[in-house]
């Protein structure tokens, strides 16, 4: 699989990945590279083969529907580069 | 009087409860002795307080008379992946820069509950993406070992879990937790001369630990011997509601059934481990290891694994795809790093935010797990990684049909420069060969030291065991252990 740099800024965009034209020519040949690499898995006939979901049988477990934490506004507020009033700040979205 | 910190976790342990010396001395000369390693690079945030807290219990609680709970008194350090109340916990990135969690992880709660103490945070590969501690945002850790020609190269301590075992290796403390998602704990003990296990998924909560590569991702601790990691496994591993995928099962007492007598007991040796350009040490180390278990009474048998060649792309499609999900959090709004360009809408701020605050090993993945999940990708990459996944654990499946444990080297080889392989994304990834395959089987596997190559420094030899015999597993790393009487240790340089 031969990756070109329009690809590398695509995928780039969906990952939410800021990068300059140099960085795109840098990666598109490491990504054909890496790509190439995992691509002979396509030679493993895997007809009727179910992809695995769980390494080791454990069915999930239910719970009562009840509250069992929160009130720590404070402490999950701690960390936020920016916050004001009790809520995380961003740039504005809409104009 | 002996050095305290040539100690292992047990003659700590043994030592305080029996009053051969106080825990605040043992706490004491590791603390000292961390202070002045930095040449290593092994810490990012040094805890002495913490672990003087500890030992000042469990003194208090021997001259009260108390029963001592099972790690009093010993000092350990915390692999950074984890997160720690009040301390700065990063992964290694800068994208946490200054994170300080307010909350504490099941597994080092469960440590702190067993009366253990923290010494500091162990420096590692970025999110645990690496196998060499090269894509750490604060430096390489360098490994105490040195080749013995002389040349004084400074060497990987393995990776991801290179802090750990740099500071066990160099005795900066008597264990350290590991995480291990394609081989970062037993690698890096490898490469170091020291023990290291990672259980069955599902062992060890994940709940707190940073997260790489969810279903695959299990803590695990590193050690001088198998003995001490049994003591520390016991003590990590444990039931957790908060994680959905811990299981729900008691604890085994695997010191307690510790017994390195193999009779009646089939070692299987994987013919598809015989790699090409295996080094003539590695191939010898592992027949060598054969020999010892054979001579512990086991019955040597040939099996085959017939998709291992298969495990390394499968892994580097489950797991950078696990971790660009994953990762997708980090966005400057509510910890870590932001990045607001003057002007800068929410996208760019997004953008350059995880520009600025990834390291470039943890993005080239992230753009991998992007594109291999990518529309009209998605069937062609990852549903066929995940049914060769499939197919790799029904190998393990019926190998278990005419064996109880398999015997592999580590790695493919011993200890590599800094700087050696970082050019070569694959070649690094190569390195992992022997250790993804049973990772992706999520079963329990471990690394013990088995002798030392021509340049003197320490090769590993591999156990894996089936699914929840972890016991299995420690039982013939003992038997290897016994055998070997590897004592060999870094000089100290640093």
């Amino acid at each position: 699989m031969s990756v070109d740099t329009k690809t590398v800024k695509k995928v780039a965009s969906l990952a939410r990945i800021a990068i300059t034209d140099d960085d795109a020519e840098r990666l598109a040949p490491e990504l054909s590279q890496i790509l190439g690499w995992i691509e002979q898995l396509g030679e493993v006939d895997t007809s009727g083969v179910e992809p695995m979901t769980a390494v080791i049988p454990n069915s999930l477990r239910l719970r009562d529907d009840v509250v069992t934490d929160g009130g720590i506004r404070d402490a999950l507020m701690i960390n936020a580069p920016q916050a004001e009033h009790g809520f995380f700040t961003v740039p504005k979205v809409i104009e | 009087m002996t050095d305290l910190t040539d100690l292992g976790i047990k003659q700590i342990r043994d030592g305080v409860r029996a009053g051969s010396f106080s825990a605040v001395e043992v706490a004491d000369a590791f603390t000292t002795k961390v202070s002045r390693a930095k040449a290593l690079n092994a810490f990012l945030v040094e805890t002495p307080e913490h672990a003087l807290t500890a030992a000042r219990a469990a003194d208090a609680a021997r001259a009260a008379g108390e029963t001592l709970k099972p790690l009093a008194g010993v000092p350990i350090g915390m692999k950074d992946l984890f997160c720690t109340n009040g301390v700065t916990t990063t992964a290694a990135s800068n994208i946490l820069g200054g994170f300080t969690p307010p909350y504490e992880s099941t597994v080092s709660q469960n440590l702190w509950d067993a009366g253990a103490g923290m010494l500091g945070k162990l420096n590692m590969d970025q999110f645990a993406m690496g196998s060499s501690n090269e894509t750490s945002a604060f430096g390489n850790v360098i490994s105490p070992w040195r080749r013995a020609d002389g040349s004084n190269a400074p060497l990987a301590p393995g990776g991801s879990s290179g802090g750990s075992s740099a500071a066990v290796a160099a005795r900066l403390c008597p264990g350290a937790t590991g995480t291990d998602t394609g081989g970062s704990i037993r690698q890096p003990a490898a490469f170091t001369g020291i023990s290291g296990i990672k259980p069955t998924y599902g062992r060890c909560s994940r709940w707190g630990t940073i997260a790489f590569a969810s279903s695959l991702d299990q803590a695990g601790p590193m050690a001088r011997d198998v003995t001490d990691c049994a003591i520390m496994l016991e003590a990590m591993a444990g039931f957790d509601k908060k994680d959905a995928t811990s299981l729900q099962l008691d604890v085994p007492r695997w010191e307690h059934g510790l017994s390195g007598d193999l009779k009646g007991k089939r070692v299987g040796i994987p013919k598809e481990y015989r790699v090409d350009n295996m080094p003539a040490e590695i191939e010898a180390l592992w027949q060598q290891g054969i020999d010892w278990l054979r001579d512990a009474g086991a019955e040597i048998v040939e099996v085959s694994l017939p998709h291992t060649k298969y495990a390394l792309p499968a892994y580097y499609i489950i797991a950078p795809a696990e971790a660009s999900s994953n990762l997708a959090r980090y966005d400057g709004v509510r910890y870590g790093l932001r990045d607001l360009p003057d002007g800068a809408g929410l996208q760019d701020m997004y953008a350059a935010t995880r520009a600025d605050g990834f390291g470039t090993e943890v993005k080239r993945r992230i753009m991998i797990g992007t594109y291999v999940l990518s529309a009209g990708f998605y069937d062609a990459y990852y549903t066929q990684a995940q049914k060769v996944r499939t197919l790799i654990a029904r190998d393990f499946e019926r190998a278990w049909e005419s064996c109880d444990v398999l015997l592999t080297p580590t790695a493919p080889s011993a200890a590599f420069a800094l700087g050696e392989k970082s050019a070569d994304p694959i070649a690094m990834y190569l390195n992992d060969v022997f250790t993804v395959p049973s990772s992706l089987a999520g079963l329990p596997a471990m690394s013990v030291p088995g002798g030392l190559d021509a340049a003197g420094l320490p090769l590993g030899l591999q156990i894996i065991g089936r699914s929840l015999d972890e016991q299995g597993v420690l039982n013939a790393g003992l038997a290897i252990e016994e055998r070997a009487g590897f004592a060999a240790r870094p000089e100290a340089w640093w």
